[in-house]
């Protein structure tokens, strides 16, 4: 839409007074900012002499998760590589081999050089098969390297749920929040009320335990 | 002419029409949801998801609605009628009914292949609510990978319709699907040891709403919403169905019948759904080729069609009556016109031909009736043609105009094997080779020998030029089918490698400037040849035109 002439206001540099326009105190007073820091305790990091403290919610290179007996917990459903905007996911299905499932990833491959780890593929997979971890110190020396396929997505896993640093996100081991008990949206509480006592999606609390800290929340 | 009112909108009818209260409201702009009911079958309205309320003007100008809702699909519009799609009691009717369909089903559309096409997901998007209220366990059925060859059943899916045993009864008469038990056990299966292989099986696939039976062959080969979709002409056979080419990253997917009254109507047989694979054959002719005594050696276009514009010239000086041409009744229309026009530029006493028409028993008509007879001429639904090409009649039509006569393949291999051909430029394109090692034998005393196909075969292996052209997937332009029907066919993947289109080979032989543009070709096709004046506009739509002026559109 183009902006009409009534709606532009023209807003002048306010003007200089004498003490502006003798430029010196300012020149100071940047000196000084610059002094200031010198004496203050150093924030910088040493990377890579020294690890950095990133926030647990960092993004970093994916995995993919396992399910309790081990296998890819990926369904193929490809939500990931339609959600994905720098499409970078492949993916070839299969017929599972395991009779509990229709489907499997035969080949899942993630350009790594390619993502922008914006996250949306973890928040797209509707079984929580594909987390991004914290992991961020990624090399390689080709390209090639750089596409990471399932074993090495699946070995990612491995690494950081020995070392215990699943993602705050993780739902792993659990189900997505699409499989948990959905309450009518009549049956849900005035909006603010929400949290309060009824059941959302990420709360595995049972009834009774939400109405007993409903009710404490209320006489508190 | 009649009114009926449909909502807030009235509709017209015309005095012969029949039509029920799906397709008037879709006159009237608006859909009415429905499962059981398809144009091509009968009514069953066993479904009940099409209900809507229906009422009458009173002559006095009130309206009285019936106090029941009505399945859509099974009243048929009449004048003075008032129906109401979308007010509360027809919409609580049509939510009540997703809610029951939904009540065993698994809702596994991540896994699911009908997901993104599935009318289960449309219509609870559209008309149904937006949670289950249903607490107890589902009940849970095995699939049956059993039904047919190509087909298999997701049991628990499946919303009995009932849309595929009528397919298996009416239309291919083969009634091989059944539903078996009652109320909510209720299945479909077949009897045992006889699955569901008849030559229009697949067809259940395209029919069925929901992702209850898949077809084997696209199964979790792609997800649906990534496909793209161009309208083409199946090439399988002379009946010329109207198809739909799915494609991704120039990777043919799936066919699918596009309806098409004026052609074969609502199908499309196995045959030609599942043959296209050869546009993927791994043994494509990717790169021209040129024979120097045993080896052949890849070249560029542009190296090759020079020396072969030459050859061909110099021969058809000396002898014009040696230069043969033969158009394969795989050619577009616009091919092997711009073919016949290169080769006639060189002199027009050059010789054409028709390339080998293939004839594989006779043709196959549908329904069958219960000892599996072939019904009547007037009684049938479909027919799978026997001649397997699809454009025999645009080629000979072509060649006819040019020639007068119209010399059979075996003249040609009569007069190779007399030692009267010097030149011969064959044009192939036949997904199975058409070329035999005989036609190699009859061929051999051949001067030079050049070959525009798609796969390898005995000729390839002795000819001196070898273009590869593309496959119908692969070019624009028209085919001609059985009965006069002109069809556009269009492009939707990029022939492999080096590979082009024939049309495109013909226009750098004619020394014409730029790339082949299909409706100018057909513009001037129709100019140039009194029978295709028809296709004047350029533009034939996408149900086509009858060049003998019959069934207009
Ligand atoms: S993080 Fe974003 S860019 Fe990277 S794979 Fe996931 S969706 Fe794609
Ligand atoms: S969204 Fe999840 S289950 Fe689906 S393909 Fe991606 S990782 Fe696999
Ligand atoms: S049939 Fe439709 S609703 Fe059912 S699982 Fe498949 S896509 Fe989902
Ligand atoms: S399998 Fe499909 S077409 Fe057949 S009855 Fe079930 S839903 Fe209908
Ligand atoms: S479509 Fe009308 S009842 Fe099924």
């Amino acid at each position: 839409m183009p902006i009409k002439p009534e709606e532009v206001r023209w807003v002048a540099p306010p003007r200089m007074g004498l003490w502006e326009r003798l430029y010196i105190p300012a020149v100071l007073q940047g000196l000084g900012t610059t002094l200031s820091h010198m004496v203050r305790p150093a924030v910088t990091q040493q990377f890579p002499d020294e690890e950095p403290k990133l926030p647990p919610n960092y993004r970093g290179v994916h995995r993919l998760n396992r399910d309790e007996q081990g296998r890819v917990k990926c369904v193929a459903c490809y939500l990931c590589a339609t959600a994905c905007p720098a499409h970078c996911i492949d993916i070839v299905a299969a017929p599972s081999p395991w009779p509990d499932r229709e489907k499997y990833p035969e080949i899942f491959v993630i350009d790594e050089l390619r993502c922008i780890y914006c996250g949306m593929c973890e928040e797209a997979c509707p079984v929580d098969a594909i987390e991004l971890t914290t992991l961020y110190d990624l090399t390689g020396l080709t390209r090639r390297e750089m596409l990471f396929d399932k074993e090495k997505l699946l070995s990612v896993y491995d690494q950081t749920a020995a070392a215990g640093t699943d993602p705050p996100r993780t739902r792993r081991g659990r189900l997505g929040p699409a499989s948990e008990p959905l309450v009518p949206i009549n049956q849900l509480g005035p909006s603010s009320g929400v949290g309060a006592n009824a059941a959302h999606p990420s709360d595995n609390r049972t009834d009774s335990e939400r109405a007993v800290a409903a009710k404490a929340s209320s006489e508190a | 002419m009649a009114v009926i009112t449909i909502n807030d909108k009235d509709v017209q009818l015309a005095e012969s029409e029949r039509l029920n209260l799906i397709q008037a409201a879709q006159r009237a702009g608006y859909e009415v949801p429905h499962y059981c009911w398809h144009p091509a079958l009968t009514v069953v309205a066993s479904c009940r998801m099409c209900l809507v309320e229906v009422g009458e003007k009173k002559p006095d100008g009130t309206v009285a609605m019936q106090p029941r809702v009505v399945p859509a699909c099974q009243t048929p519009a009449r004048p003075g009628m008032v129906v109401r799609t979308n007010s509360e009691k027809a919409k609580a009717a049509q939510a009540a009914t997703l809610e029951y369909l939904l009540l065993n089903h698994p809702l596994d559309c991540p896994v699911c292949d009908q997901a993104g096409e599935c009318y289960l997901q449309d219509y609870s998007y559209k008309f149904g609510r937006g949670y289950s209220r249903f607490k107890e366990d589902k009940i849970i059925r095995p699939d049956k990978d059993y039904i047919g060859e190509n087909i298999a059943l997701f049991t628990d899916r499946c919303v009995m319709c009932s849309r595929c045993v009528r397919f298996t009864r009416e239309i291919s008469g083969t009634a091989e699907l059944q539903i078996i038990h009652r109320g909510a056990h209720a299945e479909i299966d077949v009897f045992p040891g006889q699955p569901c292989n008849n030559k229009l099986a697949g067809n259940v696939v395209d029919l069925c709403p929901v992702g209850a039976l898949c077809s084997k062959d696209f199964l979790y080969k792609q997800r649906v919403w990534f496909l793209k979709s161009t309208s083409s002409v199946c090439p399988r056979c002379s009946t010329g169905c109207s198809i739909t080419i799915d494609h991704h990253k120039d990777i043919v997917y799936r066919l699918r019948p596009r309806a098409n009254p004026q052609a074969q109507g609502w199908f499309m047989c196995d045959e030609g759904r599942f043959g296209y694979k050869y546009i993927n054959a791994a043994d494509r002719l990717i790169s021209p080729m040129v024979r120097h005594d045993k080896h052949t050696l890849y070249v560029g276009w542009e190296e090759v069609l020079p020396v072969l514009r030459r050859q061909v010239r110099q021969a058809v000086t000396e002898a014009p009556e040696s230069a043969w041409l033969v158009l394969s009744p795989w050619l577009t229309c616009e091919e092997a016109y711009l073919a016949v026009r290169w080769f006639r530029s060189l002199s027009p006493q050059t010789r054409l031909a028709s390339g080998p028409v293939p004839v594989v028993g006779e043709d196959d008509r549908y329904p069958k009736d219960v000892h599996g007879n072939p019904p009547p001429l007037d009684k049938t639904l479909f027919t799978i043609r026997a001649e397997k090409c699809p454009n025999r009649l645009g080629v000979e039509a072509i060649l006819k105009h040019y020639q007068g006569t119209i010399h059979s393949f075996d003249a040609v291999l009569e007069a190779a094997r007399r030692g009267e051909v010097r030149v011969l430029y064959l044009t192939g394109g036949y997904p199975e080779p058409g070329w035999t090692s005989e036609h190699c034998t009859a061929l051999e005393g051949v001067g030079t020998l050049i070959v525009q196909d798609i796969l390898p075969s005995p000729l390839t292996s002795v000819a001196k030029y070898i273009l590869p052209g593309a496959a119908f997937a692969e070019k624009d332009g028209t085919f001609v089918n059985h009965a006069g029907l002109a069809q556009a066919i269009h492009r939707a993947v990029q022939p492999p490698g080096e590979a082009r289109s024939d049309a495109r080979i013909f226009v750098d032989l004619l020394e014409r400037r730029g790339l082949p543009h299909a409706p100018a070709l057909r513009a001037e096709l129709a100019s140039e040849i009194p029978c295709f004046a028809p296709l004047n506009a350029g533009q034939i739509g996408p149900l086509g035109v009858f060049l003998n002026g019959e069934g207009k559109p």
